[in-house]
């Protein structure tokens, strides 16, 4: 015969966690709500951003009566003129033109500088070169820009014998700036390669080259893919750097070294001083909105990479 | 969960990068929101009691052009040390802004380089002008060209696009390059209208700030760009239109042309602590000393008067 004796305190546990505690409850609760209330203040606030600059970016087309395609395809910006023309392609062009250069320069740079940091040479990478890279970043744009104006423009005017203000030099100091994000974010993904796979390739005979290029780059080519976009993404989105080394000239660019105007510095430039509810006010409205539909379309990009990534593994 | 929290992420991003935007044209609403009432930052001054007697202690904000902003934050500092307990709160923001603001209510003082009539879309009939400064402008080349004095058809010809070297008026062989003010500009409304005739200017290099316009002219070979006098140093050289220089005697003629009122505009006549920081502006004690020291030239010494649509009277 077994008795079971439950002592006075051992029941009193038993009670305590069966029945429900009422501060742990609060804390839930609170926490919830807590939780909700950001996530949905957040969602407002993107939501309202949306609608806000839309509304206004639209009005040009509707409310001052300018049609859609003259808008997006006329070369001529001259809203003060009469008959005011409001044609944004030079600034899209100029746009879409500073952003590759820069991804086509600091692409391969980037991403050969994480090889070097995650596969060649760990230690060295770890110790040296990404805080210098984690400096880079925290760099504020502004004084990139004013570098870029005083070294980059003089070099390209005096090596070129042109005016110093142009594409290249735009291209040049974006590709500064987005290297630092395209190589964490490249490194991060080559580390992310499993380490089987290297060991695999070199059991087969395989020079170290070879491993690197056919098999760790291959297997994280979805995270340098990211790490470009995200770069470009920056890159299109950035206005003071480059607006201080482009020259900002409404015409199309003839050459890298022509100036030209990004969507990004034509509203920097003429935002203050145009009158709200202008037409000319209204078409800088419809240039944000247009960088807006832009970074839409980085993201949807990055989200199309990274399920493409998944699917392959 | 894990795609739901990345979607928020990206929302994230995004949403602070437009808030960033945004927050620039909402700061200047703020004041109006606050009743004159409990504005004495009491715990700074203890006198604020002594600022009622003089004016009573509305708080004001004065918002617009980017050249006028030194000028009035300087007055603003004086006039406050005068009066303690009375908040002025001074922006930038452009001269378009400072038009806008005003009219719509949101801010006390419109600070603008040009005539409310020169801008389509401001009720201009509701707003009441107060001159309290002058600005003169001169046409600003690279000190390498050696050249001191432009005739106005060769200004015209140079900046729109006719003459593209420096040789064609006597200058060294060197190519004509264009800084530039943005479209929207009122300096470059200013100097287009009064140095150009109204000319449109071709495309050159395009820069907003003064700073930066003058660094540019200074380092680039060629460079031809215009600039308030105040921003003239050794490093550029002003150009002397027809023969005339630019400076403080010729401008109160209009035997130099090229030059601009620096308005600051009310919705409706100012009353209470408005109107006594603008009769303030105007004062032999502010227009002989502070709108000098920052290199504007006095309201009070002007011989002629200019209308909106520029025609010039003698005083």
């Amino acid at each position: 015969m077994t008795h079971r004796t439950d002592t006075p305190s051992q029941s009193g546990i038993a009670r305590k966690m069966l029945t429900s505690n009422k501060r742990q409850w609060t804390e839930n609760v609170t926490g919830r709500v807590i939780a909700t209330v950001c996530a949905a203040l957040l969602i407002i606030v993107v939501l309202s951003i949306t609608y806000f600059i839309a509304s206004k970016g639209l009005s040009t087309f509707f409310v001052n009566g300018i049609s859609i395609t003259e808008f997006l395809s006329q070369v001529k910006w001259d809203p003060e003129g009469e008959p005011a023309v409001y044609g944004v392609f030079p600034f899209i062009l100029g746009s879409f033109l500073v952003t590759t250069l820069a991804a086509l320069i600091a692409a391969p740079l980037g991403i050969g500088a994480a090889i070097f940091m995650i596969e060649l040479y760990p230690n060295f990478g770890k110790k040296v070169l990404k805080p210098v890279i984690e400096l880079l970043v925290g760099i504020p744009s502004v004084v990139y820009g004013y570098v870029g104006l005083t070294l980059l423009v003089p070099f390209i005017r005096e090596q070129f014998d042109v005016l110093g203000f142009s594409l290249l030099a735009g291209g040049l100091v974006l590709a500064l700036m987005i290297l630092p994000t395209i190589t964490s974010v490249a490194a991060d993904a080559i580390s992310a390669v499993p380490q089987d796979l290297r060991n695999a390739s070199l059991a087969l005979g395989a020079t170290r080259w070879q491993t690197i290029w056919n098999v760790v780059l291959h297997s994280s080519l979805p995270g340098c893919l990211t790490a470009i976009v995200l770069g470009m993404a920056r890159a299109f989105g950035e206005a003071l750097a480059v607006q201080m080394v482009i020259g900002n000239t409404t015409k199309l660019p003839g050459s890298l070294l022509d100036p030209i105007s990004t969507l990004t510095s034509g509203i920097t430039l003429n935002m203050g001083n145009t009158i709200q509810g202008t037409p000319y006010n209204n078409a800088l409205w419809s240039m944000a909105l247009l960088l807006l539909l832009m970074s839409f379309v980085f993201i949807m990009i990055l989200r199309i990479i990274g399920r493409k990534g998944r699917v392959n593994k | 969960m894990k795609k739901l929290s990345k979607m928020f992420m990206a929302l994230t991003v995004v949403g602070a990068l437009l808030a960033g935007c945004g927050s620039n044209a909402a700061t200047p609403s703020q004041p109006q929101q606050q009743s004159g009432g409990t504005q004495t930052p009491a715990p700074e001054s203890n006198s604020g009691n002594a600022g009622a007697e003089t004016t009573s202690n509305e708080p004001i904000t004065a918002v617009g052009s980017t050249a006028m902003q030194p000028l009035v934050e300087q007055v603003a500092k004086d006039f406050m040390a005068k009066n303690p307990g009375l908040q002025i709160q001074v922006q930038g923001g452009g001269s378009g802004t400072g038009l806008s603001q005003v009219s719509s209510g949101a801010a006390t003082i419109g600070n603008s380089d040009i005539f409310a009539e020169e801008k389509k879309d401001i009720p201009a009939s509701e707003l009441v002008d107060h001159k309290v400064a002058v600005v003169g402008m001169a046409a600003v080349v690279n000190p390498q060209i050696g050249i001191d004095n432009l005739s106005k058809q060769q200004l015209i010809d140079i900046f729109s696009g006719k003459i593209t070297n420096w040789k064609e008026v006597g200058g060294p062989d060197t190519k004509v390059t264009l800084v530039n003010r943005p479209k929207s500009s009122g300096t470059r409304a200013t100097f287009s209208k009064f140095a150009l005739d109204g000319t449109e200017e071709a495309e050159g290099i395009t820069e907003d700030s003064s700073g930066t316009v003058r660094k540019i002219i200074a380092e680039t070979p060629g460079a031809i760009g215009y600039l308030a006098l105040s921003y003239i140093n050794d490093s550029v050289k002003a150009l002397k239109l027809d023969g005339v220089e630019a400076n403080g005697e010729n401008i109160a003629t209009n035997q130099y042309p090229v030059w601009a009122y620096q308005h600051m505009y009310t919705k409706g006549e100012p009353t209470g602590s408005a109107k006594a920081f603008l009769e303030y502006i105007v004062t032999d004690e502010v227009q002989k000393a502070a709108v000098k020291d920052l290199g504007f030239l006095p309201i009070t010494e002007m011989k002629v008067d200019r209308a909106a649509d520029g025609t010039i009277k003698q005083k």
